[in-house]
């Protein structure tokens, strides 16, 4: 039988960078999307749910990384959801348990992590594979994309539509709030102009490098 | 493969009775705060609250731990007078049930003050029912007294459109923002339905200082 190529990733600033930036799950991998639309109303709202998101993708990474080699192929996909689902669970618990006003803020969006393509896409396509240390460093970079992601929503949501962040008013009193922005509605609009940045950004690199190329090839 | 998953599920059911056994307390806890909170900023000069259930013979009787039936929270001051009592009561609003406490004074026989406990209304729309200084200017008497037979109000509290407010029991609505003030008007009158009858049973027992 052929030997299959080493997959095991070597640890390096990458494997936790490449979750903030090159490979963010909302803005590069467009995963997650329910959560991102639904609960960046306002930046608390974003941070916990950030938050919470991090802690069930590290702890069920670091399990299922570490139970690898015992988990039969046929059955995976169940272990990752049972895996997932307690940790979930966990999570809320623990924010009925800091703040019952917060957890009514996030509703069932907190139960709908266990859903979270960017978790059991994680366990399928990385913990699965990989090393108990690159597991937690790359979920721990992935979580801190997606909170950041959310963050840069909820932020620029809070500040149009009311006036505020983290619950300071920024504003002079007859400042009108552009109400639309906490709705439903706002969260397209935020996540399509965060897109189009970031996309804007990520032509104007490829084209310099490119001209670069150019430049180089008519030279010699 | 048997072996596994159930390792995996006894593994997940450890940690989710570990995670609940710890923190049931201090959810119960955020729960008793929450309400007390809600008590006392309808009841400014409270300092104490007492739980009580309104029984199917229609008084009140002391709540017991973990009662879910309809609560009636007895407010009272530092001299364990009777303040009044809190009463809750739902109303359907734009988008989901809007909860709302009230504090009843058994004195005027009136609603004295409001508090919205939640509501998914829409952001700057449903924030008035608690802010807007005018709509809360309803709240400061509401006419909320029993009928004859003291069974059921004498007149039902309702929601009229904004400006043609006209008689004590009625309610001044927000233009604009009419649903969630007929969600208002629902929560009160269902409140008072409620829970008035019983409290006005069993007045002379409820205002006993403790």
């Amino acid at each position: 039988m052929a030997q299959l190529p080493n997959i095991q990733e070597n640890l390096s600033a990458d494997t936790f960078l490449r979750g903030l930036w090159e490979e963010n799950p909302v803005f590069v991998m467009l995963l997650g999307m329910c959560p991102v639309l639904a609960v960046t109303n306002t930046t608390m709202n974003a941070i916990a749910m950030g938050l919470a998101t991090t802690f069930v993708l590290v702890c069920s990474s670091l399990l299922v990384s570490l139970l690898r080699n015992w988990i039969p192929r046929q059955v995976r996909i169940a272990a990752y959801i049972v895996i997932i689902a307690t940790f979930v669970t966990i999570v809320d618990y623990a924010i009925q348990a800091i703040s019952l006003e917060l957890y009514a803020a996030l509703g069932a969006f907190i139960q709908l992590i266990v859903a979270n393509c960017v978790i059991l896409g994680r366990a399928e396509a990385y913990a699965s594979k990989q090393r108990l240390s690159a597991t937690f460093i790359n979920s721990l970079g992935m979580g801190a994309g997606f909170t950041l992601a959310l963050l840069s929503l909820g932020t620029v949501r809070e500040i149009l539509g009311n006036g505020t962040i983290l619950g300071f008013g920024l504003f002079p009193a007859d400042f009108q709030p552009w109400v639309v922005m906490i709705l439903p509605p706002g969260g397209f609009f935020v996540l399509g102009a965060w897109l189009l940045l970031f996309n804007w950004l990520r032509l104007r690199k490829e084209r310099g490098a490119r001209e670069l190329l150019g430049a180089s090839a008519n030279a010699r | 493969m048997l072996r596994t998953l159930g390792g995996i599920a006894m593994l997940s059911g450890l940690l989710v009775a570990l995670v609940y056994q710890v923190t049931l307390p201090i959810i119960a806890e955020n729960q008793r705060v929450l309400t007390e909170q809600a008590v006392f900023r309808v009841f400014p000069g409270a300092v104490s609250k007492r739980d009580f259930v309104i029984t199917e013979q229609g008084g009140l009787a002391p709540a017991v731990d973990g009662a879910s039936a309809t609560l009636v929270y007895g407010a009272y001051d530092p001299a364990g007078r009777l303040l009044g009592a809190a009463i809750t009561g739902a109303g359907p609003g734009y988008a989901g049930p809007v909860k709302v406490m009230f504090a009843y004074d058994p004195g005027c026989q009136c609603i004295t003050a409001s508090k919205v406990l939640s509501s998914n209304e829409t952001p700057g729309f449903g924030d008035k029912l608690d802010f807007d200084p005018e709509f809360l200017e309803n709240f400061k008497a509401l006419d909320a007294r029993l009928d004859t037979a003291g069974a059921a109000l004498d007149n039902p509290i309702e929601t009229v459109k904004h400006g043609t407010k006209t008689q004590p029991w009625e309610i001044d609505g927000i233009s604009g923002a009419t649903i969630s003030s007929n969600a208002m008007g629902q929560a009160a009158n269902r409140a008072a339905t409620l829970a008035v009858p019983a409290i006005e049973r069993d007045l002379a027992w409820l205002s006993q200082p403790n």
